[in-house]
């Protein structure tokens, strides 16, 4: 009876092995893949390879570190992609990657991950939505929803994933501050 | 029983999904589209058929007290085989960002371990029968539960989003959001499964 399960087990774990494997170069490279297809969707020109300059910083109130990658153009930095988070979401954690120029300024946002209701909160992810804090600079624009007396017209019916949303850029933002990656003139 | 009988018999008169109403959690919950269903459906094919086999073969070897853990064992093999498969070829994010078929499906692959539509086939027919009557049995029952899971995503994707494998059938203004979330998922398989019985149930 235990030598059975032993060999079934045996086996089984053998052929995980071999096919982890073989699927690891083609699985690194789609995480890759779709890792640079956020980055390039939120940062304007560069051409360095921002996920090989990539570096950690502290999120301003604690919590886990943020991801950040440059992106440069001859040598020149042209801005920030930051893979930020926020505890808020309405159906769990939601994650974004949000591009900024050097003085803060949003470039673009992307939605990498949320649980938010089908329909409602993820409509976060629509253009409509999002491309509203494009150009926007938290520093000097209040990136609340207006119910709390900031500038952006939440979603209708998803006040929670709005505001999540909105969390996460401030602690993009906050961060890059707190980090001293930002130049101020 | 032929083999005919072994392959068709998942598409209506056992149909995992509209008869024998098994596999309810991984139903219900990736639907909201109709690749998304697709999508669920074939990864549940794919592991139904290589446990079927793998477990007709051991069958015989495996004393009765431990041939639950063994299957589990054997299924959660083809499980994670599937789930590493996915994460390497069908994770590319669409054009404007869509999350990829593995996100969409996200935990829901790695559930299938528990989905009872597998481990039910595995005591009740694979344990009994040679490999190919198993193969059989796992194709036409996979493919049973594929076809239900694309037709109740396409019903909620239509109704819900206005489109069917995300082309626009119609004008954004008659979604109905119910039938995306969870509760329109009740709604559409219970109509489903009263018009499958109302063709099938002979009076």
């Amino acid at each position: 009876m235990a030598v059975t399960l032993l060999v079934i087990t045996a086996i089984s774990s053998a052929s995980l092995g071999i096919v982890h494997q073989l699927t690891q170069t083609p699985r690194d490279d789609a995480a890759l893949k779709k890792q640079n297809f956020a980055i390039k969707a939120v940062l304007g020109d560069y051409d360095n390879n921002p996920s090989a300059d990539a570096y950690e910083i502290e999120s301003f109130d604690g919590g886990d570190q943020l991801t950040c990658y440059p992106g440069s153009k001859d040598g020149e930095l042209t801005g920030v992609a930051v893979k930020t988070w926020t505890m808020k979401g309405f159906g769990g954690p939601v994650r974004l990657m949000a591009g900024f120029d050097q003085s803060g300024n949003i470039i673009r946002i992307s939605v990498l991950e949320q649980k938010e209701t089908p329909g409602l909160g993820t409509r976060m992810a629509d253009a409509e939505f999002k491309d509203q804090f494009n150009g926007k600079n938290p520093g000097a624009n209040n990136l609340s929803v207006k119910k709390d007396g900031g500038e952006v017209d939440a979603i209708t019916a998803a006040t929670i994933s709005s505001r999540a949303f909105s969390d996460a850029v401030e602690r993009a933002y906050k961060s890059l501050e707190k980090a001293g990656k930002l130049s101020h003139d | 029983m032929n083999h005919w009988e072994n392959f068709s018999k998942g598409f209506i008169r056992e149909n995992p999904t509209f008869v024998l109403v098994l596999g309810m959690c991984p139903t219900l919950a990736t639907t909201t589209s109709a690749i998304n269903g697709l999508g669920m459906g074939m990864a549940t094919t794919f592991v139904l058929m290589l446990s079927n086999v793998a477990i007709s073969l051991i069958a015989g070897s495996v004393p009765d007290k431990v041939r639950i853990p063994a299957y589990i064992v054997v299924i959660a093999a083809f499980v994670t085989i599937v789930d590493l498969l996915m994460a390497a070829y069908v994770n590319s994010p669409g054009p404007n960002g869509e999350p990829s078929l593995y996100d969409q499906l996200g935990i829901f692959i790695p559930l299938i371990v528990v989905n009872c539509i597998v481990l039910g086939r595995a005591e009740s027919f694979a344990a009994k029968n040679r490999a190919l009557p198993s193969l059989l049995d796992g194709a036409g029952i996979g493919l049973g539960f594929a076809f239900a899971l694309t037709l109740l995503g396409a019903v909620r994707e239509l109704l819900g989003n206005g489109s069917v494998f995300g082309l626009q059938m119609l004008p954004k203004t008659t979604n109905i959001l119910i039938f995306v979330l969870a509760p329109g998922a009740f709604i559409a398989l219970g109509y489903l499964i009263m018009i499958v019985n109302r063709l099938t149930v002979k009076k």
